[in-house]
């Protein structure tokens, strides 16, 4: 069993958890993620990592709820605990001290996979400019935690209730308008914004990494649910990614994947409102 | 005494009503059905039928206890040489191994070994009897086994009796490997059989960590240098689904035997909204490959409500991988076998979800290397199969997590460690490793040998070290 030790709720649907898994805590790495199942009914949902602890031997992780799996582990409290955590799955991101550059862009929930990997550009001594996104100012999450660890920060909300009115792209292209020589962007986010961003990029030849998220079972390499076109090659984004060059990434595909079980989902959802697991 | 020149039939639910259920077809021999069967066995001086088991369990001894109605002999013989006899008596392809050899095939069938085997397994698992938990030395030496599938738990089951602390990292959330996420409930029941097995060799006392995924949590390194193992075995499996790089293959609706698999197996999804992993199935499906997985697959899909399901195999009847006996099953359950034809692209509709399978007709040629008729493409011959689900089921290549992660353990060009036959051991010192990881994907029964002989050159390895 493995036990939440924090909880809170950041905005409206959007939630952090710390679950104590020591294990895991002293190997995870920037980048990874892990898999969870919330009770011995539950389905194997990942996660990307938001934080780690070595001392306090947690995880943390940010989730929104969306489906069954998320809306019953909303409805756990401190104390409780879920049966299952494996990790860090994945490779971790490519950091080192010659990156230059970075934007890292979080869209949404996205916001909290890009911390620590910013963060450890950052430690590592590259200039790091950050974009964080929301559809508006309530929902932002993680300001305070970008600001400490990036070297600017700009924030850009759909309806303009928090700095630019715009996307994440409208952001990125005022860096770009006003002269800012960019080595490499990661971004985090939603399947359309991350294609946004590659599109965006891609003419001005910027080297661009995205991190997928996509539908799988086990994470370990043995469903193959979570394969995603990358150039002329299949790859598992639970083994050969989670990240990968964005430029490649056929995101038409993997948007289209992620509706597979749709209409199941809502029914789960359905069931766990039903039988009171939710909230 | 009459020679019966046919085995006793195995009782089975009706091809009809199973077809629309995940309980177990074969049902099982009753005593009187188990000792006549065993009547059957000649008792041959020079048995050929041993030489063809892969963990060598005295056959003609443990029939002869079953013809004295001493079942508890019977099983204490199978449990010398197997930790998982009700497994094998199931899933075990007998008629290419113990039973090809008997000597009433040249008149008849075989002994049903298997069913006997089976009968004895059910009979002690059904007396719930104690477990005798083994007494360690305090300074015993400790054994890491990495997975928990076939070749891992004999492994293990074989080196605890010999008085090692063994350890198994297990990936999932759930011990059994193949056992728990590949084969079917009606194949395989779970909580029946392969829970019990595995909880015995728990009580027995060996410890199983599951949610440890090795090479990630830790390595094989870490785990002699500063966890404390003297030798570790690697039995990681064949891991990694084959797609057949054709267009279309990332439509929706499309599954590898594995996802499709997992999800009904694993989690449960045939009991979905209570258990939460969703499945799609369609009304019509494809499932391409001819071995055990690609039937388990097809009657799976039965199960789940499909009405219109195919086998599509390139070569022909006489090459299907599967055991006889799946195929047969799988016949009386109406599948749909489409033989010699091969699949050149799946076709989508205008939402991303299959509407069709395009195959080409093939026709046999000459043999390849694996000494079986290749099959050749006709010319021309192309047309679509009206489908909505395809599952991939056309095998599976060597997980690389653990093989990357340990410097010195050398791996094929393929991706498959390097270990020598006999022992399982590897180009680095102290691990050993055996079953689908080293052979590519094959049987229960050979990963259980590999794990079996793994098992005795560890005992070797560590004694030597002492």
């Amino acid at each position: 069993m493995f036990k939440i030790m924090y909880k809170k709720e950041l905005s409206p649907g959007i939630f952090h958890m710390d679950i104590e898994a020591p294990r895991v805590a002293k190997k995870a790495k920037a980048g990874q993620f892990i898999v969870l199942r919330v009770d011995e009914k539950g389905e194997r949902i990942p996660l990307t990592i938001a934080d780690f602890d070595v001392e306090k031997g947690t995880i943390t992780l940010i989730f929104q709820v969306l489906g069954a799996s998320t809306m019953q582990l909303s409805a756990l409290n401190e104390g409780d605990s879920i049966v299952d955590f494996a990790g860090p799955l994945g490779q971790p991101s490519e950091i080192n001290g010659n990156m230059g550059t970075v934007v890292c862009i979080g869209g949404g929930i996205g916001v909290a996979p890009v911390y620590p990997i910013a963060r450890a550009m950052h430690e590592a001594g590259n200039k790091v400019i950050s974009i964080m996104g929301a559809k508006t100012k309530d929902i932002l999450i993680f300001e305070d935690k970008m600001r400490a660890i990036s070297d600017e920060v700009i924030i850009a909300t759909d309806d303009g209730s928090y700095g630019v009115k715009g996307f994440v792209t409208t952001a990125l292209q005022q860096l770009v308008d006003r002269g800012e020589k960019i080595d490499q962007v990661t971004a985090i986010g939603p399947g359309i914004m991350m294609k946004s961003v590659c599109d965006a990029t891609r003419p001005l030849g910027i080297k661009t990494i995205v991190s997928l998220n996509p539908i799988m079972v086990d994470g370990t390499g043995m469903c193959g649910g979570c394969r995603v076109q990358v150039g002329d090659e299949m790859k598992f984004a639970c083994v050969d990614g989670p990240e990968f060059d964005g430029h490649l990434v056929d995101f038409n595909n993997l948007m289209s994947r992620g509706r597979m079980f749709r209409e199941q989902e809502a029914k789960a959802k359905e069931h766990v409102c039903n039988i009171g697991l939710g909230r | 005494m009459a020679l019966v020149l046919e085995k006793h039939k195995m009782p089975e639910q009706d091809p009809q009503v199973r077809a629309h259920n995940f309980q177990e077809v074969a049902l099982g021999y009753d005593e009187e059905t188990a000792v006549a069967e065993a009547n059957r066995c000649l008792g041959c001086k020079n048995p050929q039928c041993r030489p063809g088991c892969p963990v060598g369990i005295d056959i003609p001894a443990f029939i002869g206890k079953i013809k004295e109605r001493d079942f508890d002999s019977a099983i204490s013989i199978i449990k010398e040489s197997s930790s998982l006899p009700a497994v094998c008596g199931r899933v075990c392809p007998q008629e290419n191994q113990c039973e090809k050899n008997c000597v009433l095939t040249h008149k008849g069938e075989s002994v049903a070994i298997g069913r006997l085997e089976r009968f004895v397994a059910d009979y002690q698992l059904d007396k719930n009897e104690e477990v005798k938990p083994i007494e360690f030395a305090p300074d015993a030496q400790k054994v890491a086994i990495i997975g928990a599938g076939p070749s891992g738990l004999t492994c293990a089951g074989d080196l605890a009796r010999k008085g090692y602390k063994v350890t198994i990292f297990e990936a999932l959330h759930v011990a059994g490997g193949v056992l728990s996420y590949g084969i079917p409930e009606f194949r395989l029941p779970k909580d029946k059989i392969v829970k019990r097995e595995i909880d015995n060799l728990q009580k027995m006392g060996v410890t199983i960590e599951v949610n440890s995924i090795a090479g990630r949590l830790f390595t094989v390194d870490e785990l002699m240098d500063e966890m404390g193992f003297d030798a570790v075995f690697v039995g990681t499996g064949a891991g990694l689904p084959h797609f057949m790089n054709i267009p279309g293959e990332s439509l929706n609706g499309v599954y590898s035997s594995n996802e499709f698999l997992t999800r009904c197996n694993l989690m449960k999804a045939y009991d979905f909204p209570n258990h939460a992993t969703p499945i799609v199935m369609g009304k019509k499906v494809a499932v391409v490959g001819g071995g055990n997985v690609a039937m388990d697959a097809a009657r799976t899909s039965l199960r789940l409500g499909a009405d219109k399901v195919y086998i599509v195999y390139r070569r022909s009847e006489a090459e299907l991988p599967a055991r006889a006996e799946e195929v047969h099953h799988a016949k009386e359950e109406g599948i749909d076998f489409k033989l010699l034809n091969n699949p050149v692209e799946i076709i989508g509709d205008e939402n991303g979800w299959v509407k069709s399978l395009k195959c080409i007709r093939m026709e046999l040629g000459e043999p390849d290397a694996s000494g079986r008729r290749r099959p050749v493409a006709i010319e021309g011959s192309e047309f679509e199969l009206d489908v909505d689900t395809v599952i991939m089921a056309i095998g599976n290549g060597p997980n690389p997590i653990v093989a990357s992660t340990t410097p010195g353990m050398d791996t094929n060009k393929r991706g498959n460690i390097i270990a020598d036959e006999e022992t399982g051991a590897t180009t680095k010192e102290g691990v050993f490793a055996g079953g689908d990881i080293v052979t590519g994907a094959a049987t229960v029964i050979l990963a259980m040998g590999a794990g079996k002989k793994a098992a005795a050159a560890i005992d070797e390895y560590l004694k030597s070290k002492k």
